[in-house]
């Protein structure tokens, strides 16, 4: 494997890093199935694509693709809360609604990003090659966006997210209103895959239409090889871990893609990831045995 | 303090498994009386319960808590002014959340939520002196979660949460009926210490007859939704079980003559 190759999957790991905290605060913190990740994660790079390729200030056009994906989670949120719609179902609803107004927003089903600059070409500090300026400007925002998250859920609002998602009636007994902690958490959630989205575009040279497919399942598996290479029952353990999960499983990835010797293309990409996550999966059932043995 | 005004409240009207939980229940329970309710299983306990506490509407009467009529108003509307101890241990904490962060919710209870932090070092000092009252060493646990403990404490300390906040009625739902006698014992102990000390108006639902006419002043008994024996003062304390039970044997003796009726 190149150094090339291994900056790029630090990049684009990180990126996923933003989406794995993203499907931490819906799967784990609010216990809400959300599968809108694979409409706003391509909806926040739809927007922001579009609109530099419009001339509009790169972190501008970032900033409103992080919104319209966190408006688009809470509707996810809305449709299950107020219409009482089935959690995932109301997910899957928003999820194939994104998929045409991605296409709308974006008028093609893509939008390429090659002369213009990007939030990257804007920060990148001279003397630093571009392809290692990324995954550190990246690495600078996914620890700032961690250690936000960390504070917002030590906070009193963060803790009544926290414990409608853990036990909704004894949430609503205390006087928090579940559904509204819902609607802000999916809002959240959404928004940061929407980041990622937008980051994506603007770091792989533009938006495309199929650029969700397998996102959450991608989100997931950080979520799932995170939690079991750092298990921690403190949201601040697994915030970190959930990242290192997600580059982690890109440098996976690229490991096995890039081993000639096991013959493996890029279309092989998305049976590599159901592999890695049902290895994921099963690693903490394995220990679990070996220690029952060992205590035998 | 409360005032419940001929409840009614139906499940499932209309179908084959339509039951009438609440026919025309009433009770008026005056500021600082502890009140304990008794009846059978469907006599409606739980859900005049939910009625006042929020989480079941009725189909008609009214409730009004210190004077505010809260028929209308969700859970969370009400929650600065009803506090609950529920049946099951699990139900009134969250189980990943720590002691102290789950006593922090309570001590939040029906209050705005802004973005301060959540536990902070006075409200711990305030933790450790409640928790310590309990005698279970918990005050050194505080960031332990709250699932490692077992039933009786995860209980006692539900109820310590439910007395963090002042409150207009104290709600507990069979809160030592999952509990074995020596924990329900405790915990039975610790809720009229807590009682006492803050001087609540509380109403608890039991199973056990003995408990209804030891502890409180006054006791109630509900039958097919409504109330159907009302005891305090020098005529509940000349009671003992078997009068109750008589008493009870007897209610249900005229809803057999009823039936029997209906059937000829």
């Amino acid at each position: 494997m190149s150094v090339y190759s291994l900056w790029g999957s630090l990049e684009i790991g990180l990126i996923f890093g933003l989406v794995a905290l993203g499907v931490l605060i819906s799967f784990r913190v609010l216990n809400f199935p959300d599968l809108t990740v694979d409409g706003s994660f391509p909806l926040g790079g739809a927007a922001a694509a579009i609109l530099i390729h419009h001339g509009y200030d790169p972190f501008v056009a970032t900033g409103i693709g992080t919104l319209a994906a966190g408006f688009a989670g809470v509707i996810t949120g809305w449709l299950n809360v107020r219409l009482k719609i089935m959690d995932l179902l109301a997910s899957i609803l928003m999820m194939i609604a994104l998929y045409s107004i991605n296409l709308r927003v974006m008028d093609a089903p893509n939008v390429p990003l090659i002369t213009e600059s990007t939030v990257f070409t804007v920060l990148q500090p001279a003397g630093l090659h571009d392809y290692v300026a990324r995954p550190l400007i990246l690495l600078v925002l996914v620890v700032v966006v961690k250690l936000a998250l960390d504070w917002f859920f030590a906070t009193q609002v963060g803790l009544a997210m926290r414990s409608t998602g853990s036990n909704p009636r004894m949430a609503r007994s205390q006087g928090i209103r579940t559904g509204n902690m819902v609607l802000l958490g999916m809002g959240i959630s959404n928004a940061l895959c929407g980041l990622a989205g937008a980051l994506f575009a603007q770091s792989q040279g533009g938006a495309d239409i199929s650029m969700g497919i397998g996102t959450i399942v991608i989100g997931l598996a950080a979520v799932i090889i995170g939690e079991s290479i750092l298990p921690s029952r403190r949201l601040a353990i697994t915030t970190l871990a959930v990242v290192i999960g997600a580059v982690l499983y890109r440098f996976f990835v690229a490991l096995a893609l890039n081993a000639d010797f096991v013959g493996l293309k890029a279309q092989d990409l998305n049976l590599v990831t159901a592999v890695l996550v049902t290895v994921a999966l099963v690693i903490p059932l394995i220990k679990q045995r070996l220690r029952r043995k060992r205590v035998e | 303090m409360l005032s419940a005004q001929n409840l009614e409240l139906t499940f499932n009207p209309g179908t084959p498994i339509e039951t009438q939980a609440l026919r025309g229940m009433s009770l008026d329970i005056p500021a600082g009386q502890f009140v304990t309710v008794i009846g059978s299983n469907g006599a409606g306990k739980s859900t005049f319960l939910n009625a006042i506490s929020g989480e079941q509407t009725v189909d008609a009467g009214s409730i009004l808590i210190d004077g505010e009529d809260v028929t209308r108003q969700p859970v969370w509307d009400r929650a600065h002014k009803v506090a609950r101890v529920f049946q099951d241990p699990m139900a009134g904490t969250c189980e990943n959340l720590t002691i102290e962060e789950n006593m922090s919710l309570a001590l939040g209870r029906g209050q705005f939520r802004s973005l301060r932090l959540a536990v902070r070092e006075e409200m711990r000092v305030l933790f450790r002196e409640r928790l310590a009252m309990l005698g279970l060493g918990l005050e050194r646990r505080l960031t332990d979660r709250i699932g490692l403990l077992s039933g009786g404490q995860r209980q006692a300390v539900s109820l310590l949460m439910a007395s963090l906040r002042p409150s207009r009625i104290l709600l507990l739902d069979e809160h030592t009926a999952a509990l074995d006698p020596r924990t329900a014992k405790f915990v039975l102990d610790l809720t009229e210490r807590i009682v006492a000390e803050h001087g609540l108006t509380t109403m608890m639902v039991t199973h056990s007859m003995r408990q209804a006419l030891d502890v409180g002043d006054r006791t109630v008994m509900l039958h097919q939704g409504r109330v159907v024996l009302d005891v305090s003062g020098d005529v509940r304390r000349g009671l003992d079980v078997p009068d109750l039970l008589t008493m009870f044997e007897r209610v249900r003796g005229e809803e057999l003559a009823d039936d029997s009726l209906l059937l000829s």
